[in-house]
């Protein structure tokens, strides 16, 4: 056969060493032609320049005593030191609940879980934090790694877990302001990363249940119902949070006559929840516009009435049409949380704030708000990769 | 067999031609109820502190100066004069800040899709930092750590004699009209119109007889034709340069800006800039890779791809997110009441702790940014009819 001529093995020449290696690397992604020359040196410099002023600033320059003088502050701000062991009693639920649930879920779960353990063990090695601080974290640290392990164990009870992270919310909230069981420590006494964290949370927990409702109303048939929640949603989303903020800060009161006497994080809270309301209603509101007629048309065909189709057939879908898009809603209610030090709240931002007008601490801005901004750049990092896990998980926008 | 259900009478609750007006009814009454409630509840209040609602506060002297300024103000003004002026400094910021937004945001997002590693990498870099901290904090960074640490008026930092740089404000070179602006800008828009008029003539010319006419040389030099001959009627340039001197006690010429403006803007356009990138990049991603094989199989360039082929269609797509992220710029702007750059927010609140009127500044507030937002709606509108696809 002559054909075997053709079809012989004929030895391998190895490819030109600028095809592989560090140096084909170098010749595709970055010097392949004139323009990507230019574009890499442009880049190069100005990266270089970058990280060197930073690094150089950083490492000498900064004056990082601030923020070890003032860490109590900046996270837990007044709170009582001798009433600290509550807030990590909620912490160290927290780890327990993170570890169960890291071991029944794995996958994104596991991986936030893996994110708070390497916060715990990063704070633990900072250098300036107390014994007893350093001995809550490792408990906490241990805690986690113990329920991770025998996580397994409790798939059969996945709804308590799933119950028990509804339960941490009131839980939290009895033990840090007492009510009537330990001292009261009032809300005014609540500060630093704290703060930012429940009136997160506070606002995020509320504002779901109305938001769904105002969604609700705004495709509901009676009009009276449908045009009060189309006011209410454009005309919050129509001004800023900052006017709705004092709005809650001066006029809430005058609203509510004498007999309402709430003091202000609790009004920060209120704005907040009104706000984020209006936002979470349009997310919503998009996830039950994707609901198929059929759907509709099926449910009451089996003789569902309103609010069994609503509730069982509609909303569920629609909900989880919409997961994505509620995360991201409440990343922003996260960083919007930063604006009630406008208002005169301590939370993280204020307190920083109030630290650099403390003369002691003079010429420290660029050290204590980059820290702040670290704070919120590692959290909102964690949520948004929470968020296109879960993107991919449900298998939203792909079908 | 003879009673029929239908003959039954169905008591009202379960009618379901009652049964919504019932519950509308309901509805409403409750809302009023509150509203009346709230609202007596406030007028009590306000009765309490000797105030009577309304909005003739409006004209009575304001005691306070504003830093930035459009147009002139003094403390000796009304009231409704420094709203007026707010209102100006909140559009100042919004205005130049949707420019820079866009194009920064352009060029990161573009360059997320270079093909240059190291220019996807910063790109990336950049979104993942600037998205992920509260605007406020950057604020703050660039207005306590970077605008008011500059050296003191006297001492002001200068970059290359043309830019200065103090704790109490910043001075950039700007342009000073003189007599023959007004010619100029009058021959500018003719010549544009001529120019436009030449180039769909010549383009129409080039498609009618397949050959090359020239249609954007000739609109060009039909431009230039006419502007050198304004030039030689006036003698004079439409704008003078003017470069901004240190004296003493402030700047001489150019522009100059406080703190609280700098900081407001440059976090601002930094802020949205990252969300702006993720919008183009995403829209752009979205266009079909079909049709960029298609073009390069036509043998169009790069560039011209991007600008023939993927743009216009990418464009489709990014405008409605864009719009929604301008109107957040004009909110978020409201964020200068934390540096002291007074806009319509920072005035409310100094005439409402003047003056104590909280439901009148409120209000006026939130008519004032609900009147922007629907206005930047309605002309992003515009824009976004005129890029759709003309379909059947």
């Amino acid at each position: 056969m002559t054909n075997d001529e053709f079809t012989q093995k004929k030895p391998e020449t190895a490819p030109p060493k600028t095809a592989i290696g560090v140096l084909g690397w170098l010749k595709i992604n970055l010097f392949n032609s004139w323009s990507n020359i230019f574009l890499t040196l442009l880049f190069g410099t100005l990266v270089y320049f970058i990280i060197k002023n930073t690094m150089e600033w950083i490492l000498f320059r900064a004056d990082w005593e601030v923020i070890a003088a003032n860490f109590k502050l900046l996270i837990v701000g007044q709170y009582p030191i001798g009433e600290l062991w509550r807030v990590w009693i909620c912490f160290t639920l927290l780890s327990i609940l993170m570890g169960i649930s890291a071991g029944i879920w794995k996958g994104t779960m596991g991986h936030l879980t893996f994110a708070m353990t390497g916060i715990y063990i990063l704070v633990a090695s900072l250098p300036f934090v107390l014994l007893e601080t350093r001995i809550w974290l490792l408990i906490n640290i241990a805690l986690i790694i113990v329920t991770y392990l025998v996580g397994k164990w409790f798939i059969k009870y996945k709804k308590f877990i799933l119950i028990s992270w509804f339960l941490m919310f009131p839980v939290v909230m009895i033990l840090l302001s007492g009510f009537g069981i330990f001292n009261r420590v009032g809300t005014n006494l609540w500060g630093g990363f704290l703060l930012t964290l429940l009136i997160a949370i506070v606002a995020i927990v509320f504002s779901f249940p109305i938001g769904v409702l105002l969604a609700l109303g705004r495709r509901s048939k009676l009009p009276v119902v449908r045009w009060f929640c189309i006011a209410y949603i454009e005309l919050i989303r129509g001004v800023p949070l900052i006017t709705i903020l004092f709005v809650a800060q001066l006029m809430l009161p005058m609203f509510l006559g004498d007999g309402a006497n709430i003091d202000n994080v609790v009004r920060a809270m209120v704005g907040f929840t009104l706000f984020s309301a209006a936002y979470l209603a349009e997310n919503v509101r998009g996830g039950l516009q994707s609901i198929p007629r059929g759907q509709f048309e099926a449910a009451e065909a089996l003789g569902l009435n309103t609010t069994f189709k609503t509730m069982f057939i509609i909303l569920p879908q629609s909900l989880r049409a919409v997961i994505p898009a509620m995360v991201g809603q409440f990343i922003g209610i996260f960083k919007d949380t930063s604006l009630v030090a406008v208002v005169g709240l301590t939370d993280l931002l204020g307190m920083g704030k109030n630290i650099i007008s403390n003369p002691e601490f003079l010429g420290t801005q660029m050290e204590v708000f980059l820290f702040v901004a670290l704070v919120f750049l590692i959290f909102c990092n964690m949520m948004s990769y929470a968020s296109r896990r879960l993107e991919g998980a449900l298998g939203v926008g792909e079908r | 067999m003879k009673k029929h259900s239908s003959e039954k009478k169905t008591p009202f609750w379960r009618d379901k031609r009652i049964l919504p007006i019932l519950l509308q009814a309901l509805f409403a009454v409750l809302v009023v109820l509150a509203g009346v409630f709230l609202f007596t509840n406030a007028l009590e209040s306000m009765k309490q502190i000797g105030l009577v609602f309304g909005y003739d506060f409006l004209s009575k002297m304001a005691q306070f100066d504003i830093g930035d300024k459009v147009i002139e103000f003094s403390s000796t003004d009304s009231y409704g004069k420094a709203f007026i002026v707010g209102i100006l400094n909140t559009i100042k910021v919004a205005f130049i800040g949707i420019i820079f937004a866009t194009i920064l945001g352009f060029i990161v997002g573009i360059s997320r899709l270079s093909t240059n590693w190291l220019a996807k990498k910063v790109a990336a870099f950049y979104v993942e930092i600037f998205r992920n901290t509260p605007l406020l904090v950057q604020i703050f960074i660039w207005f306590y750590a970077v605008f008011l640490s500059f050296p003191v008026i006297g001492k002001s930092l200068n970059v290359m004699g043309l830019f200065f740089f103090s704790n109490r404000g910043s001075a950039i070179p700007w342009f000073d009209l003189t007599s023959s602006t007004m010619i100029w800008f009058i021959s500018l828009l003719i010549g544009l119109t001529l120019s436009i008029v030449v180039w769909k003539v010549r383009l129409k010319r080039q498609i009618e007889l397949g050959k090359r006419k020239y249609p954007i040389y000739s609109a060009f030099a039909t431009l230039v034709i006419l502007l050198s001959f304004t030039w030689f009627i006036t003698f004079e340039f439409p704008l003078r340069l003017s470069i901004p001197e240190a004296t003493g006690r402030g700047f001489v010429g150019g522009y100059t800006f406080g703190p609280g403006f700098g900081a407001l803007l440059v976090a601002l356009v930094m802020y949205t800039a990252s969300f702006i990138a993720e919008i183009v990049r995403g829209g752009i991603m979205a266009v079909s890779k079909g049709q960029v094989e298609a073009a390069k199989a036509l043998g169009l360039k790069n560039a011209t791809i991007l600008r023939l082929v993927v743009l216009p269609q990418a464009i489709r797509i990014i405008i409605p997110p864009l719009t929604s992220q301008y109107l957040n710029l004009i909110k978020n702007s409201s964020l200068a009441a934390a540096v002291a750059y007074q806009e319509v927010v920072g005035v409310g609140i100094t005439v409402l702790s003047q003056t104590g009127r909280s439901i009148e500044v409120i209000s006026i507030v939130i008519l004032v940014y609900l009147s922007m937002s629907l206005l930047t709606s309605f002309l992003m509108n515009i824009f976004n009819k005129y890029t759709q696809l003309v379909e059947r």
